[in-house]
């Protein structure tokens, strides 16, 4: 809302930025906000890529002294696997993917100048700072970071004597109170943005299916996040205060926070699944000159998914000690959510089919993400049902099959974003023999690093254990944890490609054309890099569906969204 | 905006982003309390919460109460002065408000201090902790709601009033209210 002007404007016109602070810290410009998003995402994937390095080392190796980090035991390898959970879900995959895209896009795509809030949106991102920042102060205070896993299951995580982090645990649960106020806060700017500031012409029908998304994942974080914040306060309480909700000598219940960590977690993995399902599917029409298949299906699908998320959540455990009567609906729930995303995944597939396919950057990305997701759904089916998972839970199967889906939505659906938006973001071109490098060492090194840890997982290791080479019947098959870490200097190494590519790009990069890749939605008929306010004069305005590719009878294989002289003249 | 620009699809206007963002913001604030008295009665169900109200003061929380849901009735009348346009009625209305959230805030804390000298401390047992969980959270949001109605009447002192302000203030304001009516019942009598 604006101390500008008194009386109630519609539209803020478009505004000039001035000066260094208002440019680069006080920004309420919607696009540089994406990008310290973006930035800030790429800074803690280093951090949160860096301590999953010395755990692997660590396991290949255990008890060496890890180069660069130092020694790892049992204590510290606690602390790593905790933090590079935590950082990678909220301080990385949430930044980058809603985040950055959403602040991105969904003004540029449903032709608004800026988000509803734009000074609350300054307000989300720097509280998110705020939190990265109390994660990583969290490393230095006496007694260490958390160390109570990512999903800081109580008893564990409610008293200090048990983990002997005392201050690291507390900061570490105001961090996550910080981040969840940051995207409280931002889904509701996302959620009003794209209710009341649609351009005209644009109904919900006409919508890019990636708005679709964002909206379903801020309605899912906003929903879910409620009963994780009670749960954190309650823990606070009992770390703090001494009382003992969670304490069973105290007449609590450990359970209680399972039940209200995976109420938000589950919606949680779906928040980060849906906006890189998104910028897939934006993706999929442009280089295969077809529209998408089933517009309304995929939308559709993503509701019922997004419903369905909320209560499935119990799948997580399983073997916790819960009624076991309550294993039966939830794997049946479990089974359910699977039917949406095939569905998409389907449509996506049927989209590709017969269409003219252009292997550029964002379309390897795109196809790569598709083709590893998949693979991370099919081992979800033997975790999904009871029977499979009593085995395999807490084993590297597990390890293997989330981050096949987490990095398929983070890695692969997020290069995928960034590769096919770089020019409209940045103005420039990202360079592609570089970006071809990057792209083919990352895909062949991923899968070296996690497909093995499958056999490993079947074998009996289990997760978070420091040293594999205690158990006698896992020692036989360490050479699968060796294979998978060097297969990780290979990863990390690729990655340093990307980086160079990415800030070189920027600096020297070819200059970018309006629409490089002869896209139809709005954000592709503005300069790039788009100026302040977007659109100049006059708002755009919509006449057709996002994806008219190749319709019969057309003069161009593809009719951009905006009708009018603006579409015409931003031609490349 | 002059009439030939075009403009949003959606119900534009800053009155009406506001409340489409309170809205989803007050979705989110029933999750979090629905979490917390939902664990509350599965507690109780379990049998580990066993509700100690002899020892809470059911009287004065009940007249706790009443004065909250009047609160709630000057919140509708400052409301409705603003949409007349009536400044003064407005600042009146939005004075009484915060006075009867003070109040309800003054009157819990006395409850707080005669409950803890008799050694119902936040640790006694379960019951104590949801107990003082569910409240305090709530006197918190009471606490955000006299802050935000204060900063609007005195902005309205000084000329700066946005009558749709005070729309989102009572939605709020409202929330708070409907939460403390399922909390008294739940944790007083029930
Ligand atoms: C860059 C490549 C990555 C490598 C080499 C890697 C490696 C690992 C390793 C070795 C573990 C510990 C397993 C254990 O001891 O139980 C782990 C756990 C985990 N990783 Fe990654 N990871 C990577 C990327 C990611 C990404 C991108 C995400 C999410 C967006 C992620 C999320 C997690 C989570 C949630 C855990 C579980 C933490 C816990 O058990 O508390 N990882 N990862």
């Amino acid at each position: 809302m604006s101390h500008a002007s008194p009386t109630v404007t519609a539209v803020r016109g478009p505004h000039e930025a001035t000066g260094f602070f208002r440019t680069y810290l006080y920004a309420t410009d919607h696009k540089m906000i994406a990008r310290q998003y973006l930035l800030l995402g790429l800074i803690m994937a280093v951090v949160g890529g860096y301590l999953s390095y010395a755990m692997r080392w660590q396991l290949a190796w255990p008890d060496t002294e890890v180069p660069g980090f130092g020694f790892v035991g049992p204590e510290t390898y606690n602390v790593l696997v905790t933090n590079h959970g935590t950082i990678m879900v909220f301080f990385v995959a949430m930044p980058i993917l809603l985040g950055s895209f959403g602040n991105f896009l969904i003004p540029l795509m449903i032709g608004a100048r800026d988000m509803a809030f734009p000074r609350l949106n300054a307000l989300s991102f720097w509280l998110l700072a705020l939190g990265s920042a109390v994660v990583l102060v969290s490393f230095l205070v006496p007694g260490g970071a958390a160390s109570a896993g990512w999903t800081g299951y109580p008893p564990l995580s409610a008293k200090a004597e048990y983990t002997g982090v005392d201050w690291g645990l507390t900061l570490w649960l105001l961090a996550h109170a910080i981040e969840f106020a940051a995207f409280l806060l931002g889904g509701v700017n996302f959620l009003t943005t794209i209710v009341t500031m649609r351009a005209p012409g644009l109904g919900f029908g006409r919508l890019p299916l990636i708005i679709w998304q964002q909206a379903t994942a801020a309605i899912l974080f906003l929903l879910s996040v409620g009963p994780l914040i009670a749960g954190a306060i309650m823990l606070l309480m009992d770390r703090i205060v001494g009382t003992g909700f969670f304490l069973p000598e105290r007449g609590g219940e450990p359970l209680l926070w399972q039940h209200l960590f995976w109420f938000f977690g589950h919606p949680e993995v779906y928040v980060v699944l849906l906006p890189a399902l998104g910028a897939v599917l934006e993706i999929f029409p442009v280089f295969s000159r077809k529209p998408i298949f089933g517009y309304t299906l995929v939308v559709w699908a993503t509701i019922v998914a997004g419903a369905l998320s909320f209560i499935v959540w119990a799948h997580h455990m399983f073997v916790s000690g819960m009624d076991p009567r309550l294993a039966m609906p939830f794997s049946i729930t479990t089974i359910l959510i699977s039917v949406p995303f095939a569905l998409a995944v389907f449509a996506m597939i049927a989209s590709l089919y017969r269409g003219s396919i252009a292997f550029e950057l964002p379309m390897l990305w795109a196809l790569a993400f598709l083709a590893m997701f998949t693979t991370g759904g099919l081992t979800g089916i033997f975790l999904g049902s009871a029977p499979s998972d009593i085995y395999l839970n807490g084993t590297y199967f597990v390890v293997a099959h989330f981050h096949y889906t987490l990095i398929s939505a983070v890695i692969f659906g997020g290069y995928a974003g960034i590769y096919y938006w770089f020019p409209k973001m940045f103005g420039r071109m990202l360079g592609t023999r570089l970006g071809q490098l990057h792209f083919w060492s990352t895909l062949v090194s991923f899968n070296v690093v996690f497909f093995p840890l499958h056999w490993i997982g079947i074998a009996g290791m289990v997760r978070r254990i420091a040293n594999p080479l205690q158990y006698d019947m896992i020692a036989p098959h360490q050479w699968i944890n060796v294979v998978s870490t060097v297969a990780l200097f290979g990863l990390v190494a690729s990655q340093l490609v990307f980086f160079v590519n990415f800030f070189v790009s920027q600096l020297r990069g070819r200059p970018a054309p309006a629409n490089p890749w002869e896209a139809t939605t709005l954000e592709w008929t503005t300069p790039s890099p788009p100026p302040h306010g977007n659109w100049g004069e006059a708002l755009p305005v919509v006449g057709r569906g996002p994806y008219e590719y190749s319709v019969p009878g057309a003069t161009r294989d593809w009719l951009p969204q905006r009708t009018g002289a603006a579409a015409a003249e931003a031609r490349p | 905006m002059s009439a030939a620009t075009p403009t949003y699809a959606g119900t534009a206007g800053a009155a009406a982003r506001g409340k489409v963002g309170i809205w989803w913001f007050l979705a989110s604030e029933v999750m979090l309390f629905g979490g917390l008295i939902s664990s509350f009665v599965i507690s109780r169900l379990g049998g580990s919460a066993h509700v100690e109200h002899d020892h809470l003061n059911v009287t004065v929380a009940a007249i706790n109460t009443f004065i909250l849901l009047s609160s709630s009735y000057t919140m509708v009348e400052a409301y409705a002065a603003a949409e007349r346009g009536d400044r003064r009625g407005m600042r009146v209305f939005l004075g009484l408000t915060v006075l009867g959230g003070l109040a309800f805030l003054g009157i819990k804390a006395y409850e707080y201090t005669g409950e803890i000298t008799h050694g119902f401390t936040p640790w006694a047992g379960t019951f104590w902790s949801f107990y003082y969980t569910m409240t305090g959270l709530h006197a918190l949001h009471v606490l955000i709601g006299v802050i935000a109605n204060a900063t609007l009447c005195l902005g309205a002192r000084l000329g700066l009033e946005r009558p749709y302000r005070v729309e989102l203030a009572g939605l709020y304001w409202h929330f708070v209210d409907i939460v403390w009516i399922f909390l008294f019942p739940l944790v007083y009598l029930s």
